[in-house]
């Protein structure tokens, strides 16, 4: 299909008219992205999507950025809205362009990321006949999707972004694909303005909680002897990290967050226990275990927190649970009160009642638990034997970067694996939407892209990278696109030669037998950031550790590759072993 | 336990398939299902027959819920509901067992809707049980052929479903 030199004369000429303007398919995507106001798009041209890119070219409004693969597009604009609590936004071509995202919306949707993924479709009369660059990509993305459409006629485009909009963002938020073929772009329709809003009969998620059941759940918690709040990614989503400290603040009880909910309630707070589950501290797993209320806050009982489920449900302990999704209550864990709603508006309301109330906890009890508490803490989990000369301890690596960095805005991404583990540990998050992984589909090479949209966002703070020499290569050839749109991200590449994460379980459950973790002629990544334009830095004795990364933080408009080679054989401890009880903690290698 | 579940969903191209994916990915049984537009052309009516332990049923009915195009989940099994199943079998008919099958298809209340000089195809409306039994009921090698919908259910006097 051709655009006509006449049509584009007339497209460039048309005035303005609302009521009887006709605009392209794609003409009328930009005008929903621009009325939801989307700043940035990260995407990947290619055949199904050329009329959507000649619109984006005509308009100055939505900056996009060029990845240099479609897998980064979509964690770039995850990062952004992880950090942002916006939509991302991501755009890619049909066939090739779609699967390679596939492994991005999969890792937004495990996590609950509001995105919207635009694709790109064959011709609506090429669908089905295995057309070149076609794939099902509705059947394909279904199950990683919140929800995703097909636009079949122009005349529904808008209508059709403002419902993905709207769902992606709503109740629990997710990734919506939209997927758009060729002719549907290049289409010509009647266009009366973008919908302002949107009503859909078959979805109303429920934002305020039962007022029955919060006088229920309070009276509960405040008459607990051994009271626990236990926090996950739901509060980040929410919003509700203010009325989190609050609630905890009035009530004097422990608190602990999940790897997605860090930062959530300040890491610096002593009635902060650590993250809790596979690699938790003896205080928040102890506590998990042998509390007699919980409170779970848009957190999911996920199988790296509780460890083995017969196990955790031998202790009798009463379970609140708060979360805007009625399929994740009681879906591991039975619970006894639950509680549908938003998590904000379910705390706002918790702490009004609380006010309102003379019922407070027993301080007996409470100062008793709290010294059952102090006595795990007391065991230092934590501590790791201090590196020196040319052996560098990761650990070591990130404690430094929090010291130097934790009175300003600092952004901390992660890649997946033992270096995940250790900045979850040690970096202590204060605030929330500072630490941005991937949890739940636990994805390799995330790291830089997320990086990359934070500091699209973020231009002022600072944004590192803590990854490994393993996920790092998996999306390595970001590092072209930092360079080409000025993203000035720091990398910590915790290089130990291994696979750590696989080592580390080889050495526990396989007897030592590493069976392919071992990275043999890797890179030489000083030089291969030099060659994309980057400083690249060698660290390899643990005096200077410190010095490089002062180096790095002020060199502030360049990329800055640090290559830390960290100690071979160091294990994340506490370390929960798989069919394991919470409580049942390996502390260290004399554990092994 | 045997549930019927009644699900009230959007028509549109996709849902379905959203459902049986569900299904599918959580590792949840479907007995049967069956689906169809209703009076009103832009909403359809499943009705999903599947077997789980209370916990796994209560996980079906949140996950349906879930999906966007899902109006409104109803367990039917937890009152009172009619239950039918339209079925049809092709049966050999030579000789003495052409009065027989007769009489087999009266006693089932069933009607014979074609005929040929060695066969009748018998339908049969009932709950699942009922034309299960017709087919113990009958000869086994006299069975040539047999296709049923699967459940449709609705539930008794006031408990309506609808939008």
């Amino acid at each position: 299909m051709e655009i006509s030199k006449k049509e584009i004369a007339a497209t460039a000429g048309a005035t303005p008219d609302l009521a009887s303007q006709e605009l392209r398919g794609a003409e009328i995507l930009i005008k929903a992205l621009q009325a939801e106001n989307v700043k940035y798009v990260w995407g990947y041209p290619g055949g199904a999507v050329l009329h959507i890119y000649d619109a984006f070219f005509k308009q100055d409004s939505i900056q996009h950025v060029l990845v240099r693969h479609e897998q980064a597009a979509v964690h770039a604009a995850d990062g952004y809205a992880r950090a942002t609590g916006d939509v991302g936004v991501a755009l890619v071509t049909s066939g090739p362009g779609v699967t390679n995202a596939v492994t991005g919306i999969a890792t937004a949707y495990m996590d609950s990321i509001p995105m919207v993924i635009i694709t790109g479709q064959v011709p609506t009369h090429a669908i089905g006949l295995d057309a070149f660059q076609e794939c099902d990509t509705v059947g394909i993305t279904r199950p990683i999707v919140k929800h995703n459409f097909l636009v079949k006629d122009a005349r529904d485009m808008a209508l059709t972004l403002k419902k993905a909009f709207h769902i992606a963002r709503s109740g629990r938020p997710g990734p919506v694909v939209v997927d758009i073929p060729k002719d549907v772009s290049f289409k010509k329709v009647p266009y009366a303005g973008y919908p302002e809003t949107v009503t859909m009969r078959s979805y109303n998620p429920m934002r305020k909680g039962h007022g029955g059941q919060i006088r229920k759940a309070l009276q509960l918690l405040l008459t607990a002897k051994r009271p626990y709040i236990y926090t996950g990614g739901g509060v980040l989503l929410s919003n509700a990290s203010s009325e989190l400290r609050t609630l905890v603040d009035m009530l004097g009880y422990p608190c602990t967050n999940t790897l997605m909910g860090l930062g959530a309630y300040p890491a610096s707070d002593p009635k902060f226990l650590g993250m809790l589950g596979m690699h938790g501290t003896v205080e928040a797993n102890n506590a998990m275990q042998n509390c007699d209320v919980l409170l779970a806050v848009g957190a999911r009982f996920d199988d790296r927190v509780i460890g083995n489920p017969k196990h955790f449900a031998q202790n009798e302990r009463k379970i609140i649970h708060i979360d805007i999704d009625p399929s994740s209550i009681s879906k591991r864990v039975k619970v006894d009160i639950p509680i549908v709603g938003d998590v904000k508006e379910v705390l706002t309301e918790m702490i009004a009642m609380i006010k309102e109330t003379s019922t407070r906890p027993d301080p007996a009890a409470l100062g008793g638990w709290w010294e059952t508490i102090e006595g795990w803490r007391k065991r230092d989990c934590l501590k790791y034997k201090p590196g020196s000369g040319e052996i560098i301890k990761p650990q070591y690596v990130v404690e430094t970067l929090w010291n130097m960095t934790k009175d300003v805005e600092t952004y901390i991404t992660s890649d997946v694996g033992q270096h995940q583990m250790w900045a979850a540990q040690y970096y202590r998050f204060d605030e929330p939407r500072r630490w941005i992984n991937s949890g739940g589909l636990g994805t390799m090479g995330v790291g830089i892209p997320y990086a990359m949209g934070i500091k699209l966002a973020k231009p002022d703070a600072e944004v590192y990278c803590i990854t490994g020499e393993g996920s790092v290569q998996m999306c390595i050839q970001e590092l072209s696109t930092c360079l080409q749109y000025n993203t000035p991200i720091k990398i910590v590449s915790l290089n130990n030669r291994y696979l750590g994460m696989v080592r580390q379980w080889q050495e526990v459950e396989y007897e030592g037998r590493y069976s392919h973790s071992y990275m043999d002629a890797l890179p030489d990544f000083v030089k291969l950031a030099e060659a994309y334009g980057h400083v690249g830095m060698l660290i390899e004795r643990s005096e200077d550790v410190e010095p490089a990364l002062r180096e790095a933080r002020k060199l502030k408009d360049r990329t800055v590759f640090m290559d830390f080679r960290t100690d071979q054989t160091e294990n994340v401890f506490p370390m929960v072993q798989a069919g394991k009880g919470i409580t049942e903690m390996l502390l260290g290698s004399e554990d092994l | 336990m045997k549930h019927i579940i009644a699900v009230l969903l959007e028509n549109e191209p996709g849902a379905l398939s959203r459902v049986v994916g569900l299904f599918s990915a959580r590792g949840y049984n479907i007995e049967s299902l069956t689906v169809a537009p209703t009076e009103d052309p832009s909403l359809s009516r499943m009705t999903i027959e599947t077997t789980g332990s209370d916990d796994v049923i209560e996980q079906i009915t949140k996950h349906l819920n879930r999906l966007i195009e899902v109006i409104k989940v109803v367990d039917l099994t937890e009152g009172s509901y009619i239950e039918r199943e339209l079925m049809m079998v092709k049966v050999r008919a030579v000789g003495k067992e052409r009065e027989e099958m007769k009489r087999m298809a009266d006693i089932f209340r069933g009607r014979i809707i074609d005929v040929t000089d060695k066969s009748y195809t018998i339908e049969l409306t009932g709950d699942q049980s009922k034309n299960d039994a017709f087919l113990e009921a009958i000869e086994r090698t006299a069975i040539l052929e047999t296709v049923r919908t699967g459940s449709s259910g609705i539930g008794r006097g006031e408990r309506i479903l609808r939008v």
